[in-house]
């Protein structure tokens, strides 16, 4: 293709950066369920949807932006929690697609009943007034609402960082995600360790829907398409790791930005090509534990 | 009577060859309708599914054919061809149909005429296709309702080209976007504005940021959004939030009522395109007041949809050739189509002989202000008249 000039590379590099936070802040959640619980959710997709719906119903309520941003996570994460209470804690001990089959099909169940409370449809979401137009990052010009995405993504990761390796808490996360036995037999109680995980994880991904409605609106299917990346970048960076999954998100965006510029066709499938040659290479994944689905 | 359907239909399927066109011609008339309700263009489905039942009430209110209803039978093609496919052969083979209308993409609704031709079905499609005008797609039992991606991009092309403009496209990359390009670059040549590029991307795409700034460096002076529905309302909202709107024209093909109803004023705010209905034809057609009007009194005060008053048309003309021809036998009810003079929404209509396209107006459309809720949404820029000359030649198609 003619006319591709370093400003137009640079401005696409740093569209898929920008991309590639939305990727991270999709997996991270999955990733840290994985990592500690050994649950695959499959659910992850229909929590974001849930998230994005929250917020809509809740800025029904409280029409305040900043409000809802808090609100909206902890009310996902609480309803996360509840199906971890309810649902996945007696499937603990069972084997690894016990809990997998059980939120695949809790994925129908949620997308359902969102359609049955919201209408099929989906419903357009406005970018909140301060956030709209774009700014001049000396390459050109781009959304203020995705540098504000990209910043709290980084504050979101900065925090779960800080929580899991320097907080005592983390420490217990850390060692329960290694050996619950010895764990419990320190005397703590693990059951309330991998309910709060789930809650993250799932809180996570209540946020991350949240922030895509003003982008792309929201619908009962949205959680779909996400699912699959927050799968990619969660294999290619390694299940479970926290920095694997950064470095993932951040390398899918990037090469799908910049395969549109050199092979428009394959930008889709560019996101699987990289995923089947981590699997060939590293079948634990970039920063993967080697073992852990066995 | 339900009991005595089921056993004559048992009893049809024992016998079938003789005596299923007799079968066919005591219980109500069935017309079958697959639409997407499910999916990115879930929206558009749902008001032609309210439009087509408008049309059956208003039949069965007349008295029906002579004392015979009919019955609308809705299904979920989930936009997908296999889908349709499926549902189709489902509501000919175990509804057993007479009719099927419906279908709301390019790619599906090619799906089901190919089910619905091979088992000699009336199918009226009332979605965007070039390729169902061809000889190759084209059958007796085939018509289309709808406007084709030539008539549109002909009519939206000469309002928005002009001489030496850039044109780039983002297309979906499937049929529809793909006919639309074709026909926008004929327009572009023929008033002598250069193609600069197409960016294509995959139906039902939710981000289109990596495509956005390959689309800015071609410093285009028109962007045409050749996508559809949701997919259409996200790139045309997400190209704005990328600064495109200050330097470009935002045209697309069919810029339809229930998309800008969703996305609302900001986002399409100038943004132009084509249209097979606006409401507000009403001041100057008759036939569009008395849809509204009916439309209004069995929906709270809301107006038809552009793509929902196409489902009441192709519904309504159907039952009046069904009338035409005084039965639902299937050969007959063809040639009163293919004959029938029609004006059920929008003025005169008729059926072009060779392949079955539904001669009619083209609409070009503005999006303009309005408050939330107004259905005042659109100015009508230009009515390019129903004509022959607006459609490819029928050599052209192949036809002989």
């Amino acid at each position: 293709m003619d006319g591709i000039t370093p400003q137009l590379v640079a401005l696409q590099l740093f569209t898929g950066l920008a991309l590639g936070a939305v990727y991270v802040l999709l997996a991270v959640g999955l990733s840290l369920i994985f990592g500690m619980l050994t649950v695959v959710n499959f659910a992850h997709g229909a929590f974001f949807m849930v998230g994005a719906y929250a917020g809509y119903a809740l800025y029904q309520v409280v029409p305040n932006f900043w409000l809802c941003l808090v609100l909206v996570p902890l009310v996902v994460a609480a309803f996360g929690m509840a199906v971890e209470r309810t649902l996945i804690r007696p499937l603990y001990g069972r084997g690894i697609d016990y809990p997998l089959l059980l939120t695949f099909g809790l994925a129908y169940v949620m997308v359902e009943a969102v359609r049955i409370a919201f209408g099929k449809q989906g419903l357009p979401v406005d970018t909140p007034e301060l956030l709209q137009g774009s700014a001049d990052i000396l390459v050109g010009e781009f959304p203020l609402y995705r540098l504000f995405v990209i910043g709290v993504t980084v504050l979101v990761l900065a925090g779960l960082w800080l929580f899991i390796e320097k907080t005592s808490f983390g420490l217990i996360v850390r060692a329960g995600a290694r050996d619950p036995q010895i764990v419990r037999i320190l005397g703590i109680d693990v059951a309330r360790v991998w309910l709060i995980v789930f809650g993250l994880g799932t809180g996570v991904a209540g946020l991350a829907g949240f922030l895509a409605a003003p982008m792309q609106g929201i619908s009962p299917e949205m959680g779909g398409s996400v699912l699959t990346v927050a799968f990619v970048v969660t294999v290619v960076g390694g299940m479970g790791s926290l920095v694997g999954a950064i470095v993932a998100g951040v390398l899918v965006g990037v090469v799908e930005s910049l395969a549109v510029l050199f092979v428009p066709e394959a930008a889709k499938v560019s996101m699987f090509v990289i995923m089947a040659l981590v699997l060939l290479v590293r079948p634990q994944g970039l920063f993967g534990r080697a073992g852990l689905m066995n | 009577m339900n009991r005595t359907t089921t056993l004559a239909s048992a009893a049809c399927i024992a016998l079938a060859a003789w005596c299923a066109p007799a079968g066919a011609q005591t219980g109500p008339i069935r017309i079958g309708l697959p639409v997407p309700l499910t999916g990115p263009y879930g929206a558009e489905a749902q008001d032609q599914v309210r439009n087509a039942e408008l049309a059956i009430r208003e039949f069965n209110d007349a008295g029906g054919l002579a004392g015979r209803k009919a019955e609308l039978l809705v299904r979920d093609d989930k936009l997908n061809p296999a889908e349709a496919a499926t549902r189709a052969l489902e509501l000919i083979e175990k509804d057993h149909v007479d009719f099927i209308v419906g279908s709301l993409s390019a790619a599906t609704q090619l799906a089901v005429n190919n089910v619905t031709r091979q088992r000699k079905v009336p199918y009226i499609s009332i979605s965007q296709s070039d390729a169902i005008n061809e000889a190759a797609d084209f059958s007796r039992y085939t018509f289309h309702e709808s406007l084709n991606p030539h008539m549109t991009t002909q009519a939206v092309g000469r309002y928005a080209f002009r001489k030496g403009m850039r044109i780039a496209f983002l297309t979906a990359d499937y049929a529809y976007g793909q006919e639309m390009t074709r026909g926008f670059t004929r327009v572009a040549k023929e008033v002598g504005a250069t193609v600069v590029g197409e960016i294509r991307h995959p139906l039902g795409a939710t981000d289109y940021s990596p495509y956005l700034p390959r689309l800015m460096a071609l410093r285009p002076d028109v962007v045409v959004f050749n996508n559809f529905g949701r997919d259409n309302q996200i790139s045309i909202k997400q190209a704005g939030e990328f600064g495109l709107k200050g330097r470009t024209k935002f045209v697309t093909p069919v810029l339809t009522y229930t998309s800008r109803v969703a996305a609302g004023a900001r986002v399409y705010d100038g943004v132009v395109g084509g249209s097979s209905y606006y409401w507000a034809i009403e001041s100057t057609t008759p036939s569009a007041r008395a849809l509204n009007d009916r439309y209004r009194r069995a929906y709270n005060g809301a107006v038809p949809s552009d793509y929902g008053s196409m489902a009441y048309s192709a519904v309504r003309s159907l039952l009046q050739a069904v009338k035409a021809a005084g039965t639902s036998d299937t050969e007959k009810v063809v040639d009163a189509l293919a004959a029938l003079r029609y004006d059920t929404y929008k003025g005169p209509q008729s059926y072009r002989a060779c392949d079955h396209q539904s001669m009619q107006s083209v609409l070009v459309i503005q999006s303009k202000a309005a408050p939330q809720g107004s259905p005042d949404i659109f100015s009508v820029l230009q009515v390019a008249p129903a004509s022959a000359d607006a459609l490819r030649s029928c050599a052209e198609l192949g036809f002989k």
